[in-house]
């Protein structure tokens, strides 16, 4: 039963963890479906993180709060696609512009505006987002095994969490049942064809960098007006990098997306609850021997897989037969706590040059379109 | 003539004015910034009591990148400011760089040891302080475990985490401490979000006192904790304002000691290596307001007794960065 808990709460922690990366991920997936790459999720939602939290202490309430989060990352919207659509300039560029002035501006207004080192002041009462607990938490709780897991994993998060779980069939019935989202589609292959039937790819392009904005608006409050009371710092930490592996990693697609974030939450929930995992030698040694042969699997596919996968594996290879030699097959080895960190990044590595075969972006990302005269 | 005299005049007005700012001391606050609720805010506290004390000015830059370092430093020495303070354990290489090329320029360092003849380093004995604060959670924790957040993973961390594992050994032989720490970059110091969920983490695991040596990550650390309903214990400055009535008490440094002493001391200060410990107040436990409901007499009365015993030598408090292990944990 403590094994039951333990997985439930490591699976609660990968729900919060992964909610900030699916929004992003849904963001961009919706922006570069549209032929639109966007570097700055980053930047849209510590921009939004920063003003959600503002927003709210000023007004006291959380919702005024994320219309105001909302307002920041689309505002970023418009310019990156003013920069990228209407002046034709690199995508690239545009997003990576966009994440320094986000670092740097959110920082010298907060400065400006609370004098507390960057940071807002701490919100407290209506102007956080509160877990919500769902009806019936605690009388379904006594129902062995479903109860915890409706009382622990589903109930008990906040509205944001709801949401963009929510978004994740939301987005795949907009991009795959609307002519809307047939057409955003389209624009992301093969604008011209778009543009021969009569529909504005500017028009179109526009309207996916609004939704990527409003998407990331809601990633960003979340982080700092749900999990956290208040701004910091770059309290982004990446998140909006990951989101953008996240999707290459679930090739455009929604479900995949939601599947990609999961993953990463679950590698970085693991990673938070044991930092010093102590395993009896036999089973790191088996671990390892898995790994090692999942990697030879996988290095079967291409040449240059073989040498990144192939090399790896060699390593887990070594590394067991080392333990096996030091401590025997009873003692008990204690993993450090620096592999554990790095576990989510190298499974990364080997899972997207390993399994996730060849992900094909969109044919028309990244080109700004110009009309044939 | 009259000419002469009034460029000898302009002269010596200009040299009285060097001389004036030279008296002028400075101060360098590291990249977690000058308000941020802790370590540097402190040494912020020291100036600014010198500065309403004598009604002297000093100078003052809050780094934005590592790269400011160096550049800071020349900048203040050559300004003719001293003596220059720096905060924080990073500006070790910068100072060893700069120091001897400004020989007549005092420095003081804290938090990290540099041997120049013209550096003060100010290192303090946060394990004795960490030690206390780990009696008080143990005998305020209900179920037997707590837990202890870090920043980045360096010895000084581990220095902390290592004196208070002792301390609450001392007071519940049987206690479990589990122990994190946020990273192994400077980012460490900086991801609220991450100390949130680590938090989370170990009161699920049982914690119901955890102790954040994490800067601007201990902010997630307390938040967390008084949003489950745990006690938490904060670091350097006097947290317990933060979560009246959650935060059980601060393990101070007192950095604005160390700043206010060597700004009152002057460009003539006593260099070389200074300790901060228990026997001269330089790190301890706080009791406000804001905790006195939390803190027993019976704590109290354990924790001074220890206290007693520390300063006297009778419990000797083992330091991780003396051999870089610790005995128990």
């Amino acid at each position: 039963m403590d094994i039951f808990i333990t997985i439930l709460q490591i699976l609660d922690s990968t729900l919060r963890l992964a909610t900030p990366l699916l929004l992003a991920c849904l963001a961009g997936l919706f922006s570069e479906r549209a032929g639109i790459f966007d570097i700055g999720l980053e930047g849209k939602m510590l921009a939004a993180a920063f003003m959600s939290a503002a927003i709210a202490f000023v007004t006291g309430s959380a919702w005024i709060g994320l219309a105001a989060g909302i307002g920041a990352s689309l505002v970023f919207s418009l310019i990156h696609g003013l920069a990228s659509i209407t002046f034709r300039g690199n995508q690239l560029i545009s997003g990576v512009a966009l994440n320094m002035l986000a670092l740097g501006l959110t920082v010298l207004i907060a400065q400006g505006w609370f004098s507390q080192a960057g940071r807002t002041p701490t919100l407290i009462g209506d102007a956080r987002f509160t877990s919500l607990t769902l009806p019936f938490a605690e009388t379904l709780s006594v129902i062995p095994i479903l109860g915890p897991i409706y009382k622990e994993l589903i109930s008990g998060h906040s509205i944001l969490v709801y949401i963009a779980f929510l978004m994740v069939p939301v987005t795949w019935w907009v991009l795959y049942r609307t002519r809307f989202g047939l057409r955003l589609r389209a624009v992301g292959e093969n604008p011209a064809a778009v543009d021969t039937a009569g529909i504005s790819v500017i028009w179109l392009r526009y309207a996916a960098v609004m939704i990527c904005g409003v998407l990331c608006g809601i990633a960003g409050t979340y982080l700092s007006t749900s999990i956290q009371a208040g701004f910091t710092d770059n309290m982004t930490a990446n998140r909006g990098y990951i989101a953008l592996a996240a999707l290459i990693f679930a090739k455009w697609r929604p479900w995949y997306a939601l599947g990609a974030c999961l993953l990463f939450g679950f590698f970085f929930a693991i990673d938070n609850r044991f930092q010093n995992i102590s395993l009896y030698a036999w089973l790191a040694i088996a671990l390892l021997i898995l790994i090692a042969a999942l990697l030879f699997f996988a290095a079967r596919k291409s040449r240059l897989d073989m040498f990144v996968l192939g090399t790896l594996g060699t390593i887990s290879a070594a590394i067991a037969i080392l333990i096996w030699t030091t401590n025997g097959l009873a003692g008990s080895v204690v993993i450090p706590g620096q592999l554990m960190q790095s576990l989510p990044y190298v499974l990364t590595v080997v899972i997207l040059a390993g399994f996730v075969g060849k992900a094909t972006p969109p044919k028309a990302g990244g080109e700004p379109y110009i009309k044939e005269r | 003539m009259s000419l002469m005299k009034k460029m000898l005049g302009a002269a010596a007005t200009l040299a009285l004015s060097t001389g004036a700012m030279l008296a002028e001391p400075a101060i360098i606050f590291d990249l977690g910034g000058k308000f941020d609720k802790s370590f540097n805010e402190a040494a912020f506290g020291g100036a600014t009591r010198w500065a309403e004390e004598t009604g002297n000015t000093f100078r003052e830059i809050e780094l934005q990148s590592e790269a400011q370092r160096e550049q800071a430093l020349r900048r203040f020495a050559e300004g003719g400011s001293n003596p220059i303070v720096m905060t924080g354990f990073a500006f070790a290489d910068a100072l060893t760089e700069v120091a001897d090329d400004y020989p007549d320029t005092s420095f003081v360092l804290i938090d990290m040891v540099v041997d120049k003849p013209n550096v003060r380093s100010v290192v303090f004995n946060e394990h004795e302080g960490s030690y206390l604060v780990g009696m008080m959670a143990a005998k305020a924790s209900e179920s037997g475990t707590v837990g202890f957040i870090g920043g980045m993973d360096i010895p000084l961390i581990r220095k902390f985490a290592c004196g208070y594992v002792q301390g609450v050994k001392a007071a519940n032989p049987d206690a479990k401490v589990i122990q994190n720490m946020t990273g192994t970059t400077p980012a460490a110091w900086n991801d609220p979000v991450k100390g949130s969920e680590l938090t989370k983490a170990q009161i699920s695991q049982g914690a119901d006192v955890v102790y954040a040596a994490a800067g601007g990550t201990g902010v997630g650390v307390l938040q967390t904790a008084a949003d489950e309903n745990i006690l938490s214990i904060g670091v350097d400055s006097n947290q317990n304002h933060l979560h009246p009535g959650k935060v059980l008490t601060s393990m101070v440094k007192r950095v604005d000691n160390a700043v206010y002493a060597a700004f009152t001391e002057g460009p003539g200060l006593e260099k070389g290596f200074q300790v901060m410990g228990l026997n001269n107040d330089g790190v301890g436990y706080a009791v406000d307001d804001n905790n006195a409901t939390l803190v027993t007499a019976d704590m109290t009365a354990a924790v001074e007794e220890a206290k007693a015993k520390i300063v006297s030598g009778e419990i000797t408090v083992h330091d991780y960065m003396s051999d870089n292990s610790c005995p128990v944990n």
